[in-house]
């Protein structure tokens, strides 16, 4: 029997098991949004804002690992998911994004709605499609679903013309497709296998740097198992916080721009390094000359051949999926005669344990004034370790990753690589339908949470009873510190002017809000927030805090990794 | 260093456009390209004249690869190899410059394909350094146009790019 593409769509979703659609209508979705009504196997969420669309679809890719889903209109629908998509693809995450497009016989004639979607898209997406003919859209949504998912992952967009959804034929959905030109390397070369084995035991001053590759990639178990038999140090980029546990004693903390003394110090003074599914980001090692001025050998296990040697040349590249290659690794470890160099490796950690003794993320919680760091930490105990974080940009993302400890993968949900300021409601949303009984929760800047506040409406209607930390410093704060350091405290724009009661407004939302102005209030308010009472409501906690609190440590931009700005010395 | 990449690719509408959005995007250099089908129709071949460090180019050839549509990418100048462009170049040939232009021609092994009785087309085909002796040799006063291809190259003897 022949159905039309509009019903091929929503039938190619439900096969791939989707369980969310996010998404928003318009004229040239309307005959997808028709199946949508006729159908049960999937449950469509409809955002206020399609940025927020795919960044919920975007989350619910984070935190669960499957393929989120996005649907849009043309025009308009397109170019306010392009943020969305942006963010997706800078951070590696697996989405597919069908878009409405004008009738094949207007594209190109300036038809209403029209963008050239497939142009506007091209440099942030994996790959994309525009299917012009109605045969070819279930081999198509198939390759999206596999190109996003396979491989480094990443976003990809189907551009589906209104009259292709009406046009008519058989739906035959493949299990799978054959791509001649598409074929990641998973396996890693057994030679060079060999070679990063060896090197790791002749380490004396060895060092695992692990990124978001390997949350990507499922290995936190491998990981762990690895750091365990060896014996090392490790820290981890911002994405890759959660791939191995932040109170394991081994675990050095985040490295990088706002990364702890002991990470960055190891890092740039190891003699072996093994990076792990991270792409050396300038935000990570700082300047890369004074970053070469060390001599250390790299091992770099990456599935994306051009993350290698990109910024950092390295000694040993692996290409291979991070799970395979840690498991391989692993297998030849267990089976070598030498074990780890113990003297040096002792050594080693005595100079570590020095660094640590810094304690370079204290923080003095007295007076009347609300520490940022001290409203995470409260979090991180009343949730007992064990909550969603999403946030956003600034100086409150920064405060996010270096007090609340994940101890697991998939936890933490931020925007590192585009910095999408607006990500963390709509991230919420995302992980908390994935996880409706999960403790979620968003930990944002009074700025940021503007950007997409109108989700705020979306959480009513669908019941998402995420709670909102807002870390109210009445400034970008992140701009506000650069503009003190290295601007002569001339701030520029960075004071947020009319903020909004954001109690009376999470209370037009329909929400329950709270504005917390004393320390001594700060548990009391987050136990409420997520005590069974509040269990079924959004809380929207809007805590007054240090104004001038800046983040430490800190690498300046073109700094050195070792040259960092510490909270004492100030 | 100069180089001369090859590549095949799926034959589909926009996959030029990747190819050349990569390069703007990540501030390559682009000499020439060419770009036509094979003897596949599905697929087509792309030959890229590229200048970069060492690191660049491996960096190109990576994110080459790493295009979806993308099948197989060959840096040509890794080994021995050929290079040919195609150049049409309209002259002016009258008086005595219509016997000077023809011998120039005949001496570049280039051929006269059209003929007025004010112009001659030229035909030359060669290493790009061939065609811009050819432009050297003639006084630039009597070009009217020319038309170049870009490079187009292959491996020599049994080095060879196919699927
Ligand atoms: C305000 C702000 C401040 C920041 N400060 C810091 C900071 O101090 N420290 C910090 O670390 N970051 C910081 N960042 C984030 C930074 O910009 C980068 O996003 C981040 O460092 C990149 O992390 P990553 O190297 O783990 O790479 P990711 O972007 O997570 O990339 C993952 C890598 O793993 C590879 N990969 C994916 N899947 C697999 C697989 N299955 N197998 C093998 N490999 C795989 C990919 O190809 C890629 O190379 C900051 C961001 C912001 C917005
Ligand atoms: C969409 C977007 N615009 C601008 C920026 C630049 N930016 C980075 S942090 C920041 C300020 C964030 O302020 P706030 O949300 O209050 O967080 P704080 O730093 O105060 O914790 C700005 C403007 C950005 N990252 N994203
Ligand atoms: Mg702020």
């Amino acid at each position: 029997m022949e159905v039309t593409g509009a019903e091929i769509v929503v039938r190619c979703l439900a096969e791939e098991g989707v369980e969310f659609v996010f998404g928003y209508p318009g004229g040239a979705v309307l005959n997808i949004y028709d199946e949508i009504f006729k159908q049960n196997k999937f449950k469509h969420v409809l955002v206020r804002h399609e940025q927020a669309a795919v960044h919920a679809a975007d989350a619910y890719a984070r935190a669960t690992g499957r393929v989120g889903v996005a649907l849009v209109t043309s025009g308009p629908g397109v170019t306010n998911a392009v943020t969305g998509i942006a963010t997706a693809y800078m951070d590696s995450i697996p989405i597919v994004v069908v878009t409405g497009q004008v009738p094949t016989p207007a594209i190109g004639l300036d038809a209403f709605q029209e963008v050239d979607t497939v142009g506007i898209t091209r440099p942030c997406v994996k790959h994309n499609f525009l299917v012009k003919d109605v045969k070819d859209l279930a081999v198509t949504m198939k390759k999206a679903f596999i190109i996003a998912a396979t491989g480094r992952p990443g976003p990809v967009v189907v551009d589906v013309p209104k009259d292709v959804t009406a046009h008519l034929t058989e739906f035959v959905y493949p299990a799978t497709v054959e791509m001649r030109s598409y074929n990641p390397v998973v396996k890693g070369h057994s030679g060079q296998l060999k070679r990063a084995v060896q090197m790791l035991l002749e380490a004396e001053r060895p060092m695992i740097y692990a990124g978001g590759g390997v949350v990507l990639g499922d290995a936190s178990p491998q990981l762990v198992e690895l750091t365990r038999l060896l014996g090392f140090p490790i820290t981890n980029t911002l994405m890759g916080l959660g791939g191995h546990p932040a109170t394991d004693r081994q675990n050095l903390g985040m490295l990088g721009m706002h990364g702890t003394y002991e990470a960055n110090m190891a890092m740039q003074h190891c003699d072996v390094l093994l990076a792990v599914g991270a792409r050396f980001d300038d935000r990570v090692i700082g300047d890369p000359a004074h970053f070469a001025r060390e001599q250390r050998r790299i091992i770099h296990i990456d599935v994306d051949p051009s993350s290698i040697s990109k910024r950092v040349k390295v000694d040993v590249p692996i290409v291979g999926d991070v799970q395979n290659v840690l498991t391989d690794i692993l297998a030849l470890l267990k089976q070598a005669k030498e074990k780890p160099a113990a003297a040096a490796l002792n050594a080693w950690w005595t100079q570590i344990e020095l660094w640590r003794s810094k304690n370079c993320l204290k923080y003095n919680q007295s007076g009347a004034i609300i520490k940022p760091q001290y409203v995470v930490e409260k979090l991180w105990e009343v949730t007992k370790g064990d909550a969603y974080i999403t946030s956003d940009v600034g100086q409150h993302q920064m405060w996010a990753a270096q007090y609340y400890k994940f101890d697991k993968p998939r936890r933490w949900i931020n925007s590192g690589g585009l910095g999408t300021m607006g990500v963390g409601l709509p991230y919420a949303m995302g992980v908390q339908l994935a996880f409706p009984d999960a403790q979620v929760a968003c930990i944002t800047g009074e700025s940021s949470i503007q950007m997409c506040i109108q989700e705020l409406s979306t959480c009513k209607q669908y019941r998402i009873p995420v709670k909102v930390v807002t870390l109210n410093n009445r400034y970008m704060g992140m701009v506000r510190q650069w503009q003190e350091f290295f601007y002569g405290s001339r701030y520029a724009e960075s004071y947020m002017e009319s903020l909004p009661d954001f109690v009376k407004l999470a209370e037009a939302y329909g929400h329950v809000g709270m504005r917390i102005d004393k320390p001594e209030d700060v548990e009391a308010a987050l136990k409420e927030a997520f005590s069974p009472a509040l269990k079924e409501r959004l809380v929207f906690m809007d805590f007054q805090t240090d104004q001038t609190e800046n983040v430490f440590p800190m690498v300046e931009g073109g700094k050195g990794l070792s040259e960092m700005i510490l909270a004492e010395e100030l | 260093m100069r180089h001369i990449i090859s590549l095949l690719m799926e034959n589909e509408a926009g996959a030029l456009s990747r190819v050349a959005g990569l390069f703007s995007a990540r501030g390559y250099n682009i000499e020439s390209l060419t770009v036509a089908p094979t003897e596949d129709a599905t697929l087509s071949r792309m030959t890229i004249v590229t200048v970069g460090s060492e690191d660049v180019i491996e960096q190109i050839t990576k994110q080459l690869n790493k295009l979806v549509d993308v099948i197989k990418v060959m840096d040509l100048s890794d080994g021995r190899h050929i290079e040919r462009e195609l150049m049409l170049v309209k002259v002016k040939a009258v008086g005595l410059a219509r016997e000077e232009m023809k011998r120039t021609a005949d001496i570049f092994r280039g051929r006269i394909i059209d003929v007025t009785d004010a112009t001659y087309t030229i035909e030359l085909t060669g290493t790009g350094s061939k065609l811009d002796a050819f432009l050297e040799a003639i006084d630039p006063a009597f070009i009217i146009e020319t038309v170049r291809t870009g490079a187009s190259g292959i491996g020599r003897g049994e080095r060879s790019l196919k699927i």
